[in-house]
């Protein structure tokens, strides 16, 4: 049965390469370049365990939906047992990893600030590239919901003194 | 309004990743999938002097070498679809044939040592074709008619054919040192120039040839 369902299924190593890109973007903004990659290992370790559950959903929004959980339960964990790591200032922990310290992140580190729930919205739309129905489907909330948060998400944002100072 | 798309496109211009990034993390999952044991079939590439083959193995052994003439994105999604679609690129787990790969081709090696995995040979007339092939040495080579009598159906020369044409290990098997009757190499999946070289490369055709 099982092997049934994975015919329709591309080599893992084709999925892997076709959401890459987003996913790590997708972490990196909610959990921080250096800690991103431990989530994205999670995250596809996880998706391929559960590869066969994939088929027939819409694989982007499918993943998005692992890495989510991921960055979450990452989040839960830090809170947990904080890491003496967590005490050196945010910029060394991008040390040696080639494109984290170079472009500004000061917009992301707004978008750090807000409700879990509009950060995650707007961090799967605009650092996940998900359409608003994928969005919904990744916080397993309504459409209408996702458009709200990364609505609201976005207002905030613009009312930031940092964001507006950048906007100026 | 305006506010709003600027906002939007400088939250996806701070976010983009290069590249080489989103690489060097997929091929991070791809070591530890391979640590956890989730990884059913492993592949890599091995340069030849007629460019690139793909190699593909699962626990058991060899299942698959892609031809340079052939679109390795349609070998693996034929993988995924037959065996299975738990596929990753783990050259070091394909080491050993890409090895033998190289010896082959740079005239040290005339027999291989590989364990296969034959899954993808699945009918009984097609396994007898291909066991028969894997008979004949290095420098020789055998007619159609004579492979088809030695998988013990003398006249099923065409459907030897069919079986060789879709042999998804050649030069391992090698369906290359099977010809026409008349002197004629025949036909080939990586092309009848590809099937030349091979038989040149071995001595069976002169250089000129």
């Amino acid at each position: 049965m099982t092997e049934r369902m994975a015919k329709s299924l591309p080599p893992f190593q084709a999925f892997l390469d076709e959401h890459r890109a987003a996913v790590l973007a997708f972490l990196r903004s909610m959990v921080g370049p250096h800690d991103a990659d431990d989530c994205f290992q999670e995250t596809f370790i996880a998706a391929m365990r559960a590869y066969e559950t994939l088929d027939g959903r819409h694989p982007r929004a499918w993943v998005m939906t692992i890495a989510r959980r991921k960055a979450i339960d990452h989040h839960r964990a830090r809170v947990r047992r904080p890491e003496p790591r967590s005490e050196v200032p945010e910029q060394a922990a991008t040390d040696g990893i080639p494109g984290a310290g170079d472009g500004s992140r000061e917009l992301w580190a707004q978008v750090a600030e807000l409700p879990p729930k509009q950060r995650q919205a707007v961090a799967l739309r605009f650092a996940g590239d998900l359409s608003y129905a994928d969005v919904a489907v990744a916080l397993e909330c309504s459409e209408e919901a996702a458009r709200r948060s990364v609505h609201e998400g976005l207002k905030r944002l613009r009312e930031s003194p940092a964001v507006a100072r950048e906007a100026a | 309004m305006s506010r709003e798309t600027t906002l939007e496109r400088a939250l996806r211009a701070e976010a983009e990743v290069p590249d080489a990034d989103g690489l060097a993390a997929s091929v991070g999952v791809a070591g530890r999938a391979d640590a956890e044991g989730l990884v059913e079939i492993a592949y890599g590439l091995a340069d030849t002097p007629l460019g690139a083959m793909l190699v593909a193995g699962t626990r058991r052994g060899l299942v698959r070498v892609g031809l340079p003439r052939e679109s390795f994105d349609d070998v693996l999604a034929g993988l995924a679809a037959e065996l299975s679609p738990r596929i990753l690129e783990l050259p070091s787990r394909v080491d050993e044939a890409r090895r033998e790969l190289d010896e082959y081709f740079s005239g040290d090696r005339t027999r291989f040592d590989l364990l296969l995995d034959r899954a993808l040979i699945t009918q009984p007339f097609r396994s007898s074709v291909l066991e028969a092939t894997s008979e004949v040495p290095f420098g020789q080579a055998i007619t159609y008619g004579e492979v088809a009598a030695r998988a013990g159906s003398p006249r099923a020369h065409r459907a030897a054919g069919s079986a060789l044409g879709a042999n998804p290990i050649p030069i391992v098997i090698p369906c290359h040192r099977v010809v026409r009757s008349g002197g004629a190499v025949g036909q080939y999946g990586g092309g009848r120039e590809m099937k030349e070289y091979l038989l040149r490369h071995e001595g069976w055709l002169a250089d000129g040839e």
